[in-house]
């Protein structure tokens, strides 16, 4: 048993991430969203499929892409495109879902919600129970269109208010006023892109406009002609006119391709727009029209025509967006795998399985964290490569992707002084980083879609690929250096497993990616610098993030040069490095809460504490690693025994 | 060698004075990066870098005490105590090859720092599209600008900085024909006509615009969005006496003129201009966005670069991250108003751009190579074992 284990583990990880790679086929006779949801859109600069939208949306509406109440164990949709289905297509019935989430106690009172309504009814005693216990929640934060719907004009003067303050001042009610003012825009807004929520059958609708459109051009051209006219027509085309034009104003996709004569393959329109190009072409863009189909065929449970609308309209695509499309397919495809939850939880058994290495089966056990840790770095390799090739970018774009980097760069180094070492070290320190930086880029991820378009400056792959990845590097060596030395503080303060061997073991490793982080974000910072020169026209600047770089750098000199003056030993090469830890988080977090920070404590308020508390867990790490010997366990062990 | 003598010495090559001007430094910075919410960049750099010592006021009593030491104190003691180390331990050695080529990139990274601070020269050109300009002028100083206006074809100019002015007193310059005289000068200042502002002192300006506007002193704004506009009261006087008193303000926008001997001369206080021996003609501006967005995607300005002596004469493309070099100046597509129809370009001369390229990769190559050393004898003792 103990032999085969590593292969057990190996074979059950790998069937894992197979599972989440395999996309279930609809039962037959069902509505294909999968299909649906692949259909590529623009939005926000970027070609990308529904799905992706429904997701992003979800997100930043809710926090989760899941559509429910805590009362109800059954979700209301099956998925984030159901859901954006229901929105586009069947309005009345997405209004009811409870998608707003609003959890201050003041926003409510402005949206008049009382406790009454937000009270949870849960339907077994076992669950009333629990609720009692604070298992399960007791109260609801999240609510629907309609339980919003009476106080629109509120919420939209509370708004108002709140943004004539400046961001970083708002109060946390202004805040989240004015996001929740943002997020009942984007709904109506998604409700208007591909029909008006108004009509009960926008296929007929637009039909009707089809063939009422020769008379009532007619109509309008006599009139301007100052002759007689069928004045009827002229109303009924004045009154579409202003439907559309409601439309082309709040439409939030771009989801009508450009005509075949536009040279531009960015030059969508929105299904608003294209109705009122009607007047000029005579007939309804056939886009428009193909959605108008899907949204009566969804209406009226028709998944075979469904189905077979949402192909033709991906033939007709083929002609010129091969390319879009094969992306939006892989990109529906990875949205649905998860790659990185999938990694977070092997990181978190690698972990695990790493520690109880150090206690028992160390050959056995380790080799199957070093598996573990082995198949989520893959996974989190090909997720960033295809990130990397559906924004046509190098690894690091923004913070989200930087998170995902950091982590990935440090599971790297573990893995090579895993290779070397063999001792679990690089195992753990991989779990718990990579984790981590998951978590973190988890959270991150909450605020929409993390593939953004590049600001104008920033839009340069070059030093995108050459100063973000090196500084990035370095980050995670920094923190890698800092992880280890916390590996060294705790197992030789708390257990007795922290032996000579070991110890100098973590020594080594610990000065080795000190080095490397040196090396990387020296020459990172002095290529941001280069940077900035070719750019603005100086080498540095002052600028927060280039102090913050500048900062790690000066630590990891300030490390190597009392490693090498012999000012530290052991203890203090650990909490030099530690404090690295500190030192890196603020360079990444820190620097972009500044001007927040010292006014209010704004903008991720939530992210400020979780660095303070992180600031504060490394101090008492680097506090408990200034104990006196003798209360550190396992080198009390080796002075009794010698 | 007297003991005196060698304490010195070991204190300045002592590893110990590293490692505690680098913290120094670090703590420098940091306070610098929170001081930055306050005062904005340039303040920050004034304060913290371009100085020795970090001055702070003591609450409530209006003294200014040195606080911390600044960036030159500390940057030039790491560079003594670099030479120092460098000079004192130098040997030459395979092993520690890439420990000095590390640190003689430094030395050079500081010194080319310091000759940037004291050489380099930034300033912006705000050109509309048609336009053409021969200079650009300073983020934010001022000066004092006496244009001769009488010739159709060019302005003679004479023009006092800001740091004259600042002094006060009587100029007599070889171009002009009469006497200047600063009364007054205030960095930062606000205008309001008289009729609004009641009760303000009787006005000094005798002529031009200035005996109906009230000139009320502000303290300087050190944060960059926010700039200062300086006032001045400045006395001509011709041979036979005052011609007199002008208030001159970059927030005057009528020009104020005055004839003398036949010649009309224009009284301003501008943004300090640097001349140029080239013009430079925008052609167009352009500013694209990703569609469907106003996520900016490229600025560019097509300009025109013409020589005075017309030996060159060509279009040139500025856009981000693409720069033109030329006659020691660098232009940059720095930023945009006026519904696109003006650009703006900042326009740098530094003569040393090209020091931190050589020392970086000094710096660079000294790292990987002092490392790959380690690697190799760390890999070559496991071996062994």
């Amino acid at each position: 048993m103990k032999k085969y284990l590593p292969f057990i583990v190996l074979f059950l990880g790998a069937a894992f991430v197979f599972k989440t790679l395999r996309v279930p086929e609809p039962p037959a006779g069902s509505f294909n969203l999968t299909g649906f949801g692949r259909l590529p859109v623009l939005v926000n600069g970027r070609i990308k499929p529904l799905d992706t939208v429904a997701r992003t949306s979800l997100l930043a509406m809710q926090g989760r892409q899941r559509v429910g109440t805590p009362e109800i164990s059954q979700a209301f949709v099956q998925s984030p495109i159901e859901w954006l289905t229901d929105v586009l297509f069947a309005p009345n019935k997405a209004d009811t879902y409870p998608v707003f989430k609003i959890e201050s106690n003041e926003v409510l009172d402005v949206v008049g919600l009382s406790a009454a309504d937000t009270k949870i009814q849960y339907d077994s005693s076992a669950k009333r129970f629990m609720a009692v216990l604070g298992f399960l929640p007791s109260s609801k934060s999240r609510f629907s269109f309609n339980q919003l719907q009476p106080k629109l004009a509120e919420i939209e003067r509370q708004a108002q208010l709140a943004e004539s303050v400046e961001p970083a001042i708002r109060t946390p009610f202004q805040k989240q006023i004015a996001h929740l003012r943002e997020v009942v825009v984007l709904y109506q807004r998604l409700k208007h892109s591909l029909q008006l929520p108004d009509s009960p059958s926008f296929l007929t609708e637009v039909t009707t406009f089809q063939n009422a459109l020769p008379a009532g051009v007619a109509a309008v051209r006599a009139r301007q002609k100052g002759e007689a006219h069928d004045e009827p027509a002229f109303k009924a085309m004045l009154e579409m006119a202003r439907r559309y034009e409601i439309m082309e104003n709040f439409a939030y996709l771009l989801a009508i391709p450009p005509a075949d004569n536009e040279p531009s393959l960015t030059a969508w329109s929105n299904a608003g727009q294209a109705l009122l190009e009607t007047f000029a072409t005579g007939s309804v863009n056939p886009t428009v029209m193909a959605y108008a189909t899907l949204g009566h065929t969804w209406r009226s449970g028709q998944p075979a025509q469904f189905n077979e609308i949402v192909q033709l309209y991906r033939t007709q695509l083929t002609k010129r967006f091969t390319t879009p499309l094969e992306k939006s397919d892989l990109e529906t495809r990875f949205n649905a795998a998860e790659p990185f939850y999938s990694s977070m939880t092997l990181y978190a058994y690698a972990f695990l399985l790493a520690i109880f290495s150090w206690l028992k089966w160390p050959e056995a056990l380790g080799r199957s964290a070093y598996y573990l840790v082995l198949i989520a770095f893959t996974l989190t390799t090909a997720g960033i490569l295809t990130r990397m090739w559906l924004e046509g970018r190098p690894p690091v774009t923004n913070l989200y992707s930087s998170a995902l980097f950091v982590g990935w760069g440090s599971v790297g180094l573990c893995l090579i002084l895993e290779k070397i070492y063999r001792n679990a070290i690089g195992s753990v320190a991989a779990g718990m980083i990579g984790f981590a930086t998951l978590l973190i880029a988890h959270h991150l991820s909450l605020t929409g879609d993390t593939l953004e378009m590049m600001r104008a400056v920033l839009d340069s792959n070059f030093w995108l690929a050459t100063h973000v990845v090196v500084v990035t590097a370095g980050y995670a060596a920094t923190f890698l250096a800092g992880f280890l030395a916390i590996i060294y503080v705790v197992r030789g303060l708390f257990t007795k497993s922290l032996d000579t061997v070991t110890a100098e073991a973590l020594t080594r490793m610990v000065y080795g990616i000190v080095c490397f982080a040196t090396l990387f974000s020296l020459i990172g910072t002095v290529l941001g610098g280069i940077w900035a020169d070719q750019s603005w026209g100086r080498f540095w600047g002052w600028d927060p993030k280039e102090n913050g770089a500048l900062i790690i750098v000066l630590w990891n000199a300030v490390i190597l040069h009392c490693r090498w003056g012999g000012l530290v030993k052991q203890r203090g090469l650990m909490s030099l490095a530690i404090f690295g830890n500190i030192v890196t988080s603020w360079s990444w977090f820190g620097v972009n809460m500044l001007g927040v920070g010292l006014h209010s404590y704004g903008f991720m308020d939530s992210a400020f504490v979780w660095l303070v508390a992180f600031v504060s867990s490394q101090l008492v790490i680097i506090g408990l690693a200034s104990l006196p010997l003798n209360l550190w366990r396992s080198f009390r062990s080796q002075t009794t025994a010698s | 060698m007297s003991d005196f003598v060698r304490q010195i010495r070991d204190f300045f090559v002592s590893i110990r004075l590293t490692v505690v001007l680098l913290i120094m430094s670090i703590i420098l910075v940091f306070a610098a990066t929170l001081a930055q919410v306050e005062l904005g960049l340039w303040g920050v750099q004034q304060k913290y870098f371009h100085s020795f010592f970090v001055m702070q006021e003591i609450p409530h009593t209006g003294i200014t005490v040195p606080a911390f030491p600044g960036g030159y104190l500390i940057g030039g003691l790491l560079l003594i105590n670099l030479l120092a180390a460098h000079i004192y331990r130098f040997k030459l050695e395979w092993r520690k090859s890439g420990i000095q080529l590390t640190h003689t990139g430094l030395i050079l990274l500081l010194v080319g720092e310091l000759l940037t601070g004291l050489l380099a020269e930034e300033s912006l050109m705000r050109i509309d599209e048609g336009q053409t300009k021969h200079y650009s002028e300073s983020y934010r100083q001022y000066e004092l600008a006496l244009l001769d206006l009488t010739n159709p074809s060019y302005n003679e100019v004479v023009a006092i900085p800001e740091t004259v002015l600042a002094e006060t007193g009587t100029i007599q310059h070889p171009q002009l024909p009469f006497k200047v005289t600063i009364k007054d000068y205030f960095p930062n200042a606000s205008l309001q006509r008289r009729a609004q502002a009641p009760g303000t002192p009787a006005a000094r300006a005798t002529a031009g615009i200035g005996p109906s506007i009230a000139v009320l002193p502000l303290p300087l704004n050190a944060k960059e969005s926010e700039g200062n506009l300086p006032a001045t009261f400045v006395e001509l006087a011709g041979t036979e006496g005052s011609l007199g008193t002008w208030l001159a303000s970059p927030a005057l926008s009528q020009p104020q003129t005055v004839v003398y001997q036949g010649h009309t001369w224009e009284i301003t206080l501008r943004l300090r201009r640097y001349y140029q021996t080239h013009t430079v003609k925008l052609l167009n501006f352009t500013h694209e966005k990703y569609a469907g967005t106003d996520i900016p995607k490229n600025f560019a300005s097509r300009i025109q670069l013409t020589t005075d002596n017309q030996s060159e004469d060509r279009e040139v493309l500025i856009y981000m991250n693409n720069p033109l070099r030329y006659a020691g100046l660098t232009y940059y597509q720095a930023g945009f108003e006026n519904n696109d129809r003006t650009s703006i370009l900042q326009v740098v001369r530094n003569p040393n751009w090209i020091l931190p390229y050589i020392a970086c990769l000094m710096m660079g190559l000294g790292l990987l190579l002092q490392f790959g050393i380690h690697l190799v004898n760390f890999s070559r003792k496991r071996a062994a074992t």
